[in-house]
């Protein structure tokens, strides 16, 4: 009874900032959370596949980014409103999905991994390709909704990428609690398992990565208009794929809250980094993502363990012994 | 005759490709590891090779076995420090380890050694071997940078093949590849082995960046196309085997000269992709078709 009063409340303080937010801070400060926003969802729109069915996927980019070039070719050519354009964004994105999906993941372990992970890449020579509907590397630029009115743009899209936040850590609620969910920890623990128990993973597996990747559609479907430009090796870049893992590795992988948690620690971990070392900020995201799956593979539950791991390590290279401390090699 | 040009062409640019590729399928093969960090490691010695070059004015394929050397120090030690400690843990993990430390591996990279296009421009040029100077005939050249490119990686491979076919360090790589517990059994030290490949892969790195270094543009952020290349070669050859790694080269050089001519270009990576894609879903163990261990 205690845990669920404490959760309602926690919720409802956050609820409450969230809605206080727009009305108070300045425009850094909102364009930062609307970030933390965008990255909650990408976080949790990835942990569908990767943390329920526990698939590697590394699909994320390619959604995002045919989410991104979706809505941004409809607005440029038919100036659309700017719903009807996420919509479309999302719908591309999982049509995408739908095509793909079967195919790939019939795929195990490091074949499915690599084929997600060329998806992104194979989109991004396309879309680099195809300069009369993209711009090619040249980008695309945008048209601005209306008035440009900074403030107001700002708080539109504060509330867009939050309603786009909310839909992502809701569906993968519903779907945890559902059949589906069940399914797909079924094929997480064991698919071969779960075969035999009568579940049709390719479909729960389809499923899983349509919703993943309309979400994360929509997701780039909203940056591309907020931002207002883009271009193949941003909207496709791999560190789309791989930042989302590094959140819900941090929250806590397969959890519903995990990614949440973990997406708003890394966004204040990469807004630190960013704001201290411009021109190294990469080779710090390299270290902190080498550190943290080094260190605490569990996510911040295994911070503990973590520590004890890391003095095990520092004891160890002391005198001079690195071997001994490192963990026996056991195959997977 | 325009079809056997770019066959030759294929042939030349395949030797290469095998030997970026190589290494890769080694450690992938042997510690189930994708080495993202790969195609930075080959960067990093077509760097050193360009270095050598300027500064040195060591030739680029005098100073390939330097190279692997330096990278196999280098691989060593980031197996010993990181990769270890990760090898027990799921795809997800060990691949997004690799893809921090490629992070990092890169913009050290970059912050050392600017932006901008380098490549290494020989003096005196090579030139280029004209067939038809032997034989009327045929209207085919050869560039010679190229030729001498493919036979120095073409000689690593067959070196690795040497290593992994006649040594005792290279059984144990093999007998670990086939079946890691039976060779643990066997008194092999698995650890020892896996450090030793993975440096193994990079030093193998190292040389097919030296090699191409006069042939490719260098840029600290190339990697990620000569990583591409490794995963189509690898998955077109089949895993883990030093053949099979040689075979998927050659099929990737000559089908990116055809893909080229006919397509452009601008979609040679687009095409093998779409090749990879196809593979890994009908035929995931390569062309070849079986798991092969040297």
């Amino acid at each position: 009874m205690k845990r669920p009063l404490i959760a309602i409340a926690g919720l409802s303080v956050l609820a409450l900032v969230v809605v206080i937010l727009p009305f108070t801070v300045s425009n850094y400060l909102l364009r930062l959370t609307t970030i933390a926003f965008m990255y909650i969802a990408l976080a949790s729109s990835w942990n569908i596949v990767g943390g329920f069915t526990g698939y590697p996927s590394f699909a994320t980019a390619a959604f995002f980014g045919i989410g991104a070039y979706a809505s941004g070719i409809l607005r440029t050519t038919g100036s659309l409103s700017l719903p009807v354009v996420w919509l479309a964004g999302a719908t591309a994105a999982t049509i995408f999905s739908l095509m793909v999906g079967p195919a790939i993941l019939r795929l195990r372990g490091h074949y499915f991994a690599v084929a997600s992970l060329v998806l992104a890449a194979v989109l991004r020579e396309i879309t680099n390709a195809a300069t009369v509907l993209t711009g090619g590397g040249m980008g695309l630029n945008l048209p601005t909704a209306g008035v440009v009115n900074v403030d107001a743009q700002t708080r539109v899209y504060y509330v867009s990428m939050l309603i786009a936040a909310v839909l992502t850590v809701s569906l993968a609620a519903l779907i945890w609690r559902s059949r589906l969910g069940w399914a797909m920890r079924c094929i997480e623990q064991n698919e071969d398992a779960a075969i035999v128990l009568g579940i049709n993973t390719l479909a729960t597996k389809i499923l899983g990565f349509a919703v993943s990747a309309g979400t994360a559609g929509l997701v780039g479907a909203i940056y591309a208009t907020w931002i207002g430009y883009i271009d193949p090796t941003d909207a496709f870049d791999d560190l789309l794929s791989v930042k989302p893992i590094i959140m819900a590795f941090i929250g806590g992988v397969g959890t519903v809250l995990g990614p949440v948690a973990g997406a708003i620690i890394f966004l204040v971990l990469e807004e630190f980094v960013w704001r201290n070392v411009l021109n190294f900020h990469a080779g710090i995201l390299g270290i902190i993502i080498v550190a943290l799956l080094v260190f605490m593979p569990g996510g911040l539950g295994s911070v503990g363990r973590g520590i004890v791991k890391l003095r095990n390590y520092w004891r160890a290279s002391r005198r001079g012994e690195i071997r001994a401390a490192a963990p026996p090699a056991v195959p997977s | 005759m325009l079809y056997v040009q770019i066959l030759i062409n294929g042939i030349l640019l395949g030797g290469l490709y095998a030997c970026i590729a190589v290494g890769f399928s080694l450690v992938w093969g042997v510690l189930n590891v994708i080495n993202i960090l790969h195609g930075s490691f080959i960067v990093l010695g077509a760097y050193l090779a360009f270095f050598a070059y300027t500064k040195l004015g060591v030739h680029p394929y005098l100073f390939a076995p330097i190279a692997a050397f330096v990278l196999f120090v280098l691989g060593y030690a980031v197996q010993l420090t990181v990769i270890n400690r990760v090898l027990e843990a799921p795809v997800l993990v060990t691949l997004t380890t690799t893809f921090g430390l490629a992070l990092l591996l890169d913009n050290l990279m970059l912050v050392a050694f600017a932006a901008n296009f380098r490549k290494v421009s020989l003096n005196p040029p090579l030139g280029i071997i004209d067939l038809s100077d032997w034989f009327p005939s045929l209207d085919l050249i050869v560039p010679v940078d190229r030729l001498a490119s493919m036979l120095f990686a073409l000689l690593f491979v067959s070196l690795l093949y040497w290593l992994l076919r006649h040594t005792v360090v290279g059984r144990a790589i093999v007998a670990v590849r086939m079946d890691r517990y039976a060779a643990t059994l066997m008194g092999v030290d698995t650890v020892k082995v896996f450090a030793l490949t993975f440096a193994l892969g990079a030093a193998l790195a190292g040389a097919a960046g030296a090699l191409l270094s006069p042939i490719f543009p260098i840029s600290p952020l190339a990697g990620t196309n000569y990583l591409g290349k490794a995963f189509v070669i690898c998955v077109l050859g089949g895993l883990g085997s030093v053949s099979g790694a040689l075979v998927g080269g050659l099929a990737l050089g000559i089908l990116e000269s055809f893909g080229a001519l006919f397509l452009g270009p601008e979609h040679s990576l687009t095409l093998s992709f779409t090749v990879l894609i196809m593979l890994l879903i009908f035929r995931p163990n390569g062309i070849m078709g079986k798991r092969g261990f040297v």
